[in-house]
C-alpha cells in the first residue's frame, strides 16, 4: 500500500493490535529523504530514528526511520553496506532529525552525508571511531574521560554574552547543560547540549531475554515506566505475532493514565513554585502522594515499575481495588477542581503564565512535536483518541477519548491542557475500572526468530515509540526506546525566545522534559 | 485571596500527626524527624546530585518535601550549590558523561562532608552495571558513607539513610 503519495515503497500493515504501524524498505538514501520530504508535505512528523548493526547476519548496517502519520506511523527502514555506511541528511527535511542522527552515527557509526556532524551523545568517554552498538565492539579501548569542549553557535553583538547553566542544575532535577546567549536579561538563544546521562541502555538490551529487557525499558526514563513499558511489550508482542488478553489490556491502561495523573500533579505544583506560589507545591504534592500511595497498595509499587510486561500484566486487582480507584478518582477531583479554581484566580500566577514560553502550532509541526506540548497548541493529536483516518487501539478504541487542547501555545496553555487531562484520565479510570474484563492478566510470549516490531504508546509527555528486533535464538538484537522529549527539547529551545533568563525555569517546567530518556 | 486562606485552613497540617494509636508511616516520619533533630540540634542541608539516573529517584526525593514527610520542614533543606551543603545525596548509576562533574561537586562540598547513595543504582549501578558507559555506584567515583537501595527507595528509606548517615557522623 501506498503512503503519503508515495509510490515508490511499499508499505504493508504490522499484524497486532497495537498503534497502527506500517512498514516499508527504502531501496537508497536518495528514496528516504525523497520519502521524507513527501511526508513533509502532508504534514507528518518525524517519530525515531535508530540504526542496527546486521553485520552477524550476513548483511550490512540498517537505519530506522519512524514517521508520525495522519493514520498512525510509517516505519521506514533503508538497508546499508558494512563500509562507510551513511545516508543523506534528513534534518533539512525534518529539524528534529538533527540530534537523532547524530545519536544513531554516535552509537552505531552510521555517518550523515552533509548536515551537522557534531557529537551528540559521545562526550569525552569513549573515543569517536569505537561504536558501542556494533556488535563486534567489545570493550572500549583505553581512554582518559576528559573534559570536552562542545562548539555551541556563538552570538555576537554589542552586549551579547553566555550563560552557561549545568550539567548539575540549581534544582532536584537530572543534569543537562544549557548555554544561553543573552542580552542583558533578553535570551537570544538558547541551546542544549545532553548526553550526560547516557549510561549505555540500549547497548545492554544487546543478546538479553525478553523478559530482561522490559526491565530495562522501564527505567529508560522513571517517570514514564508504563508508557514505555507498554510500547515495548506492543513491539515484542508484534514480533511475536500474539496479543495480550483484554483484561490484561484494560490494566495497562488503568496503570497509564495513572501514571499521566501523577505526573501532571506533581509538575501542576512545581509550575505554581516556578512561579513563587509555594502553596501550589504543596497541596498538589500532597495529592500526588495520596495517588501513589494507592499504586503501591493496590499494585505493589509507587511508580508501577514492572508492571506491564509483554504478555500482559504482572499484577491483578480485585473488586474492593477497583473500587478503591473509583472512590480515590472522586476525591482527586474534587481537589483539583477547587485547586484549579485558585490556579485561575490567582493574577501573579496568570501574570507569569500567560503569553510566556510561547511555541504556535506551525512551529510545532515544523519540530515534529506530540503529546501534551503540541495539543497546548491547538493540535487534535492524541494516540488515544479517533481522528480522521486514525483508530486508536485498544482499550482506548471503546473509551471514546477526548483530547484536551489549547490553542495559546504559552505556559498557561500547558496548565491548562494538564488540567484537562487529569480530568479526561479520571473519567477513564472509572470507566476501565467499572467495565474491567475478567479472564487472563498474561499470557506466554513464544519469542520468533529474526522477528521485529515496533510499539507506540501516549505517554503523558506524548509518543513514546520503542523498536525491537529479535535475534535468530528468540533474544533481543536491538532495542530502540524513543521519548517524545527528544523533539520538546527542541521545542524549548525555541519556547525561551521572547522571554527572560528568570522565566526558563517556569518555562522548562511546563514541558518537564526527560533526560534519561533522550540519553539512553 | 479569601478562597485560598480558607483552602489552607481547611486542609490543616497533614504532617504526621503527633503519636497517632498504630505504627504506620505517619509514626516513623515523626521518629525520624525528632531524631534528626535531636543530634543535629540545627539545620542539615543537602546538594542532590543526579549523576545518572532514570529519574524515578529524584521523584522520591521530591516527594521527601511533600506534606506528609515535611523534610524541608523539618529544617533539612535542599540548597542550589554544592559548597552550601553538609551532605550530598546522589542517585546513579554514576555516567562517564557526569564522572567529572560527580567528583568536582563532592570535591566543592566543605569538610566533614557526608554522601549518601540512593537507589539500587546509586548502590552498586543496578541493572545498568558498569560499562563503557557507566563507571558503577556512587562509591565507585566519591567515597560514600551510607547506601539506600531500592528502586526507588521509598522517602522513608531515604529518610532513614540521612538519619543513619547523620548518626554515623556524631
Amino acid at each position: 500500500m501506498q503512503i503519503c503519495s508515495f509510490p515508490a515503497i511499499d508499505f504493508s500493515r504490522q499484524p497486532g493490535i497495537g498503534a497502527p504501524v506500517w512498514r516499508g524498505r527504502a531501496a537508497s538514501g536518495a528514496e528516504l529523504h525523497d520519502f521524507a520530504g513527501a511526508a513533509r508535505e502532508v504534514g507528518a512528523r518525524i517519530t525515531a530514528i535508530w540504526g542496527s548493526d546486521r553485520r552477524g547476519q550476513g548483511q550490512g548496517f540498517r537505519l530506522h526511520c519512524v514517521f508520525g502519520i495522519e493514520a498512525g506511523h510509517a516505519w521506514v527502514s533503508l538497508d546499508l553496506p558494512a563500509a562507510a555506511p551513511s545516508y543523506p541528511d534528513l534534518a533539512n527535511v525534518f529539524a528534529a532529525a538533527n540530534r537523532m542522527q547524530r545519536a544513531t552515527r554516535d552509537m552505531v557509526g552510521i555517518g550523515i552525508d552533509g548536515g551537522d556532524q557534531r557529537p551528540w551523545l559521545r562526550h569525552g568517554g569513549w573515543p569517536a571511531d569505537w561504536f558501542p552498538l556494533r556488535h563486534d565492539a567489545g570493550e572500549p579501548p583505553e581512554f582518559a574521560n576528559l573534559p570536552t569542549d562542545y562548539d555551541f553557535v556563538k552570538v555576537g553583538g554589542e552586549g551579547a554574552h553566555e550563560i552557561p547553566v549545568g550539567p548539575i542544575h540549581a534544582g532536584i532535577i537530572e543534569p543537562g547543560h544549557f548555554r544561553f546567549s543573552v542580552v542583558g536579561e533578553r535570551v537570544l538563544r538558547l541551546e542544549q547540549r545532553l548526553g550526560y546521562q547516557h549510561k549505555g541502555v540500549e547497548r545492554l538490551f544487546i543478546g538479553a531475554d525478553i523478559a530482561q529487557g522490559a526491565k530495562l525499558v522501564g527505567r529508560v526514563s522513571g517517570d514514564s515506566a508504563c508508557a514505555f513499558a507498554w510500547a515495548y511489550a506492543d513491539a515484542v508482542e508484534a514480533a511475536c505475532a500474539t496479543a495480550a488478553p483484554p483484561r490484561a489490556l484494560a490494566l495497562r491502561a488503568l496503570m497509564l493514565e495513572r501514571e499521566r495523573v501523577a505526573n501532571h500533579l506533581g509538575d501542576l505544583g512545581a509550575l505554581g513554585n516556578d512561579a513563587a506560589f509555594a502553596f501550589g507545591l504543596t497541596h498538589y504534592l500532597r495529592l500526588k502522594e495520596d495517588w501513589v500511595r494507592l499504586n503501591a497498595r493496590l499494585f505493589g509499587h509507587r511508580f508501577l515499575f514492572d508492571r506491564i510486561v509483554p504478555g500482559g500484566v504482572a499484577c491483578d486487582i480485585d473488586a474492593a481495588g477497583l473500587a478503591a480507584i473509583v472512590e480515590q478518582c472522586g476525591a482527586i477531583e474534587t481537589a483539583v477542581k477547587a485547586l484549579r479554581e485558585l490556579y485561575d484566580e490567582h493574577s501573579g500566577l496568570q501574570d507569569r503564565f500567560v503569553t510566556t514560553g510561547i511555541i504556535d502550532s506551525d512551529l510545532a509541526r515544523e519540530l515534529s512535536l506530540s503529546g501534551m506540548a503540541a495539543r497546548a497548541t491547538g493540535m487534535l493529536l492524541d494516540g488515544r483518541a479517533h481522528r480522521q483516518g486514525y483508530t486508536p487501539p485498544p482499550p482506548y478504541t471503546g473509551l471514546g477519548v477526548r483530547p484536551a487542547t489549547d490553542e495559546r501555545g504559552d505556559v498557561a496553555a500547558r496548565v491548562a491542557v494538564r488540567f484537562d487531562e487529569i480530568f479526561e484520565s479520571l473519567r477513564l479510570l472509572r470507566l476501565l475500572a467499572v467495565g474491567m474484563p475478567g479472564g487472563a492478566t498474561c499470557i506466554d510470549v513464544a519469542p520468533v526468530a529474526g522477528g521485529s516490531g515496533l510499539g507506540v504508546v501516549e505517554g503523558w509527555r506524548g509518543e513514546v515509540a520503542v523498536g525491537v528486533e529479535l535475534d535468530g535464538a528468540g533474544r533481543l538484537a536491538r532495542v530502540h526506546p524513543h521519548d517524545p522529549s527528544w523533539q520538546a527539547w527542541l521545542a524549548l529551545e525555541f519556547a525561551v525566545l521572547r522571554d527572560i533568563v528568570p522565566d526558563f525555569p517556569l518555562i522548562n517546567k511546563s514541558f518537564n522534559l526527560s533526560y534519561s530518556g533522550v540519553d539512553l | 485571596m479569601i478562597p485560598l486562606i480558607r483552602h489552607i485552613f481547611r486542609t490543616g497540617i497533614l504532617t504526621e500527626p503527633q503519636a497517632p494509636a498504630t505504627d504506620g508511616p505517619q509514626r516513623e516520619v515523626e521518629r525520624l524527624h525528632d531524631e534528626l533533630l535531636g543530634i543535629l540540634g540545627r539545620a542539615l542541608t543537602i546538594r542532590e546530585v543526579d549523576a545518572g539516573s532514570c529519574n524515578a529517584c529524584e521523584l522520591e526525593v521530591h516527594a521527601m518535601n511533600n506534606p506528609y514527610y515535611n523534610l524541608e520542614g523539618k529544617g533539612i533543606k535542599f540548597v542550589a550549590s554544592p559548597r552550601h551543603a553538609d551532605m550530598l545525596l546522589v542517585s546513579g548509576p554514576v555516567t562517564k558523561n557526569m564522572e567529572n562533574a560527580l567528583r568536582r561537586a563532592w570535591e566543592c562540598t566543605p569538610d566533614p562532608k557526608l554522601v549518601v547513595a540512593i537507589g539500587d543504582c546509586g548502590c552498586d549501578a543496578g541493572v545498568f552495571g558498569k560499562s563503557y558507559a557507566s563507571c558503577g555506584g556512587v562509591s565507585d567515583v566519591v567515597p560514600v558513607d551510607v547506601r539506600v537501595p531500592g528502586c526507588p527507595p521509598t522517602p522513608l528509606a531515604m529518610m532513614q539513610g540521612i538519619l543513619a548517615a547523620v548518626r554515623k557522623a556524631r
